[in-house]
């Protein structure tokens, strides 16, 4: 893995004729970068349109990693579904990435990942067998398979339940460490404990918002994480009010 | 189905046939009995068996290429834009074309030996294999899209890996019609002129008025049908479960 880039995004997305946001944001380099905001402001648009995904719009501006080189092929990418292909047991579906380009694929590796990942004793097996939080440590397995500079997750951990939340969130800043990280989430709590920086994105504009001083992931019963916590929510409902 | 609500509807079935035997008391010419029928299936059980094996054959061959030829379009088509526009609207129109009005051509083009009867089982099947599997490539999770995107997926590897497994369900569903389609395009192959197979026999009972073995070929190749069905039944379950990872 080469050193995590930066990523910087000016610019304006329109849907037909109305403008879902006008704004600018930066990305630090090998950190993570929570963004939140009301559902419907483009969040997860900017991360498509990034990662070279249909948006259903049109994007006038410009996007670039700060080391110059091209963003395609350095991104991998994790979603609220895990998108496990039900037919492949865990070891194929992590080397999905290498098939689906025709190469052969490094099988001992994506058992040690799903190792890392503490699915190693389910690594033959189908995903119907698995439980939710399983099949997207598995994912998350195939994220790392790829072995790419920048991650850009879209609200992975959303559809599980609490404690196999946040021990997945453990587990991701864990091994995601020293990648640039973009995670689109609606949860204030997860970006209070997660980001090294968090943007709250509105329509005309990306506010970045104060983080606690420790690093993360943070403990979720400290006082900072929670008042950070309560004051990102507060602010998010007095933005849909 | 239970063999068991199988075996008290063919009960049913034949009491019935009976019962209007009795009530109307119909010529043996015109409606046989069914113990009439079962006798006369036992005397002419050589020549029943062979004409079975040829439409058999017929039909398997038939649906073997067919369904080679149907899964084959519908993977070029997924494949290629250019060929989805051009070919689709060839497909629907061609489906305009009753095949039962193709069988004398295709009898004088392929002969009266097994040839015409296998294209006549492939055209009438081509089309909804074709179109049920052509239907299950294209109708596919966004989110698989998306991940294949930012894996770099090849196209080709892609279809392969993804677009196929996934549509085996639809393909089975595809089968599933072909199965019953398929005796029916050789049937006719041979009523329009064949020298063998049932619906030859069929046709022949008929000329000599041996009403009784016209009934005990027709009722083989029901059987023959309804053994084809569950056969690609069991097949079309299997894909589904591959599919879903729960076989």
């Amino acid at each position: 893995m080469s050193r995590a880039p930066g990523i910087y995004l000016k610019g304006q997305h329109r849907i037909e004729e109305r403008v879902l946001f006008d704004t600018e944001l930066h990305i630090t380099g090998g950190q993570w970068t929570c963004l939140l905001g009301r559902s419907g402001v483009g969040k997860s648009t900017i991360l498509r349109l990034i990662l070279g995904l249909e948006t259903g719009g049109t994007f006038k501006g410009e996007f670039a990693a700060s080391d110059g080189a091209p963003l395609t092929e350095r991104i991998s990418y994790m979603a609220q579904s895990d998108l496990l292909l039900p037919w492949l047991n865990l070891v194929e579906n992590v080397c999905i990435g290498a098939q689906l380009r025709g190469e052969t694929p490094d099988r001992a590796r994506a058992r040690s990942l799903l190792a890392r990942v503490g699915l190693s004793g389910h690594a033959d097996k189908k995903p119907a067998t698995l439980s939710g939080g399983m099949r997207q440590r598995a994912a998350l397995a195939r994220t790392l398979f790829e072995d790419r500079s920048i991650v850009f997750l879209d609200e992975p951990f959303s559809a599980l339940d609490a404690g196999t939340r946040a021990d997945m969130q453990d587990l991701a800043a864990d091994l995601l460490q020293g990648r640039t990280v973009l995670l689109v989430t609606h949860d204030p709590a997860e970006a209070a404990r997660l980001a090294h920086q968090i943007a709250v994105m509105s329509p005309d504009q990306v506010r970045i918002w104060p983080v606690p001083d420790s690093a993360p992931p943070r403990n979720v019963t400290a006082d900072e994480t929670l008042k950070c916590q309560g004051a990102l929510l507060a602010h998010l409902r007095g933005e849909a009010a | 189905m239970k063999a068991s609500d199988i075996l008290v509807a063919m009960l049913v079935g034949l009491g019935l046939w009976q019962a209007i035997v009795v009530v109307t008391a119909a010529p043996h010419f015109i409606l046989p009995s069914p113990w009439r029928v079962a006798q006369a299936a036992y005397k002419s059980r050589v020549i029943i068996a062979e004409n079975t094996w040829v439409t058999a054959i017929e039909v398997v061959l038939g649906l073997l290429i067919g369904t080679a030829l149907g899964v084959a379009t519908a993977i070029q088509l997924a494949m290629s834009k250019m060929a989805e526009r051009l070919m689709l609207p060839i497909l629907v129109f061609t489906q305009a074309v009753p095949v039962f009005a193709l069988a004398p051509l295709l009898t004088l083009w392929f002969g009266y030996g097994m040839g015409s009867k296998i294209v006549m089982a492939v055209l009438i099947i081509y089309f909804p294999v074709t179109s049920a599997f052509h239907d299950g490539l294209t109708r596919m999770d966004s989110g698989y899209r998306d991940l294949s995107i930012s894996l770099g997926a090849k196209k080709w590897h892609f279809m392969k890996r993804i677009q196929i497994p996934q549509a085996l369900p639809s393909l089975g569903s595809g089968l599933r019609l072909a199965a019953v389609y398929a005796p029916i395009g050789a049937v006719i192959g041979e009523w329009v002129g064949a020298s063998k197979g049932l619906g030859y026999l069929m046709l022949l009972a008929n000329g000599r008025a041996k009403i009784d073995l016209m009934f005990a070929s027709l009722i083989v190749l029901a059987c023959l049908t309804v053994v084809l069905h569950v056969a690609i039944g069991v097949l079309a379950k299997k894909l589904t479960r591959y599919a879903q990872g729960t076989g």
